[in-house]
């Protein structure tokens, strides 16, 4: 059973994030870049897929530029068989990267598609499920755990309050969330035979790009905070001031 | 036309606090584009008898859809019936609340309308006629402002950032009935569990009471669980990833960013060091207070209000100070 998971080079998550000169992007000097955490979740999660299936191949495939080869080197390395590099423009338009995906992997005949739940940059949370859409395929988001069934998937998926669990018929694309897909290290044997495994790259489909980013800027500073005082007698100010001036108790 | 829609989410036939937040902005933006704000809620027949009370945060129209099959949220069921009536009501904007839900939901409909979205924002104005949106990216390190070159513009929200604002005058509730074929569903719910009966979901929570490694084991969150039902009604607990890690706590409760995004009007972090991944998931919260033992712990530099100790101290007596002044009420 072949599987397909899209994946996607995002800075690190612990990377001190500065604003570029044109005010509209991040100053990506000396940042460092990983594939997304998880998209690392469910490289993991299709690698248990194939092995417990005793077959199939796990292919990445991530839209971006030259730099992206490092990520899809990485996936290689925990284990996956093969990548595609599909070079074009990325954006916070989710719709336009899921367009290039849908074109990719619509013609493959992998039954299961995998995907983050969100890219750890722009935190759109909106390929897979527009992905679905597009091919028209069966969709789960934040899928924390999924079995085979017989042309279906059982997936286990975290919802306000609870859990639910939901089957999916065949071919189907699910948003994979931290849960059991605890990812494996790359081992030394692994990262060296990444560099052999097949990474082909061909050009995306050109689709438009809708969202304009017209400023970026650090967070809102938070007012000064203070500290109350020590220890279990500066309780009663606390509370006084959460009251009185938080206006939140 | 610039009307503007809000998604108004129902569970269990009822509708969710997020769904009035959503009502409230697209009032607002309605307003401000020449429009007027209509609400859509989906259920099973006979649900959203409440669904009129929409129209108190500013819906003058409820569309409610009823069918059996949209009892229970299934999005296969949802995505084309919400695509369809954003299409035939010609709205300039939909507003989705960004729950579980609203994620789930909004980019399938993106996908059918063929138009862009905005995820989790954070503030919605309008400019020169279109919508300006500011939302987190980064895991909120940064935040952008974007505008959507296409109509209608689809964003959700995030919950418990933007408040529902009371207004006169009521909503007329318009009933339809959509046409909608289960047998063409290609994924089925075949169960639902919820934590607990009363337990409520961190990120719909207003208060968090969140506990880090600093509680030492599992077996004291009665600290927490005391300080929560002494604050009273929509309290959740919340935890750090390295409690749940350890398996103290369920991996639902986690908040960062690789757990759930909150912005509760009260943020409690007890012995939570506040690692940047944390705070990606609490930092816009309303007012966030901190409970740590090391003076120099760096939730200390986002908190507003701290106190330095040994939480097995303090939490005790603010839950003994909330209770006293609960009772004086
Ligand atoms: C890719 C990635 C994703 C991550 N995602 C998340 C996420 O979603 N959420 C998250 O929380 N973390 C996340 N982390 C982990 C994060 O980096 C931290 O390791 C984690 O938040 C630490 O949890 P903590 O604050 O409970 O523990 P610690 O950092 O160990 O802090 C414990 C704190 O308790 C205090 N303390 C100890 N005893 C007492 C006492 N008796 N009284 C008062 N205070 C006391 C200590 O001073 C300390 O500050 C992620 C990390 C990575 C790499
Ligand atoms: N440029 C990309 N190339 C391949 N996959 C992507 C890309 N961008 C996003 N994805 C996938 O879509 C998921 C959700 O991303 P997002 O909707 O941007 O938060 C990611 O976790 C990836 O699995």
């Amino acid at each position: 059973m072949d599987v397909i998971v899209c994946v996607k080079r995002v800075p690190d998550t612990e990377t001190r994030i500065k604003i570029s000169a044109d005010g509209t992007s991040i100053d990506p000097t000396g940042v460092k870049y990983i594939l997304s955490p998880y998209d690392e979740f469910a490289v993991e999660a299709a690698l248990r897929t194939t092995e417990a299936a005793g077959s199939g191949e796990v292919t990445l495939v991530t839209l971006g530029d030259d730099a992206a080869q490092e990520s899809l080197r990485a996936g290689l390395a925990m284990g996956a068989d093969r990548a595609v590099l599909l070079e074009g423009e990325t954006s916070m338009d989710g719709l336009a990267t899921a367009k290039a995906l849908a074109a990719e992997v619509g013609g493959a005949d992998a039954p299961l598609v995998l995907l983050g739940v969100k890219a750890a940059d722009d935190d759109q949370q909106q390929v897979g499920p527009m992905l679905g859409a597009l091919l028209d395929r069966a969709c789960v988001t934040g899928v924390t755990s999924f079995e085979m069934g017989d042309g279906t998937v059982r997936c286990h998926r975290e919802v306000e309050g609870g859990v639910e669990v939901v089957d999916a018929t065949l071919p189907a694309v699910l948003t994979i969330t931290k849960g059991t897909y605890e990812p494996r290290y790359a081992s030394l044997k692994g990262i060296m035979a990444a560099k052999r495994k097949p990474l082909e790259k061909k050009a995306a489909e050109a689709v438009a790009h809708r969202i304009a980013v017209s400023s970026m800027a650090p967070p809102p500073e938070r007012p000064a905070g203070r500290i109350v005082g020590e220890g279990p007698d500066a309780v009663p100010e606390l509370v006084r001031l959460l009251r009185e001036e938080a206006n939140a108790l | 036309m610039a009307d503007v829609l809000a998604f108004a989410e129902q569970r269990d036939g009822r509708i969710r606090g997020a769904a009035r937040e959503a009502v409230s902005l697209a009032a607002r933006l309605a307003g401000d584009l020449g429009g007027s704000a209509h609400a859509l809620a989906l259920g099973a027949p006979g649900m959203a008898d409440d669904a009129g009370a929409l129209g108190a945060v500013g819906a003058a129209v409820v569309h409610v859809g009823q069918h059996d099959a949209l009892g229970g949220y299934n999005p296969d069921a949802y995505a084309p019936v919400v695509a369809e009536r954003i299409r035939s009501g010609g709205y300039a904007a939909v507003i989705f609340p960004a729950t579980t839900q609203g994620k789930d939901l909004a980019p399938r409909v993106a996908a059918l309308l063929d138009v862009p979205l905005a995820t989790d924002a954070t503030e919605v104005t309008v400019a020169d006629g279109a919508l300006r949106i500011v939302r987190p990216v980064y895991s909120g390190k940064a935040f952008a402002t974007i505008s959507l070159e296409a109509t209608p513009a689809l964003v959700s929200i995030r919950p418990n950032v933007f408040q529902p604002e009371e207004q006169a005058g009521a909503g007329t509730v318009e009933r339809f009935e959509p046409a909608v074929d289960p047998s063409a569903f290609k994924v089925s719910v075949v169960e639902q569990k919820s934590a607990g009966d009363d337990a409520l979901d961190v990120a719909e929570a207003t208060i968090i009471v969140s506990g880090g490694r600093g509680m030492k084991g599992p077996e004291n969150w009665g600290l927490l669980e005391g300080l929560r039902d002494a604050i009273g009604d929509g309290v959740a607990l919340g935890a750090s990833r390295a409690v749940v890690d350890a398996g103290w706590r369920p991996h639902g409760e986690q908040v960062g960013q690789t757990g759930k995004t909150v912005a509760p009007k009260l943020y409690v972090a007890i012995g939570i060091s506040g690692a940047i991944q944390h705070l990606a998931g609490m930092r816009t919260s309303q007012t966030i207070v901190a409970i740590n033992k090391d003076p120099d712990a760096p939730i200390f530099n986002v908190a507003d209000y701290g106190i330095v100790g040994d939480l097995f101290d303090v939490v005790p007596r603010l839950t003994e100070e909330v209770a006293t002044l609960k009772s004086q009420g």
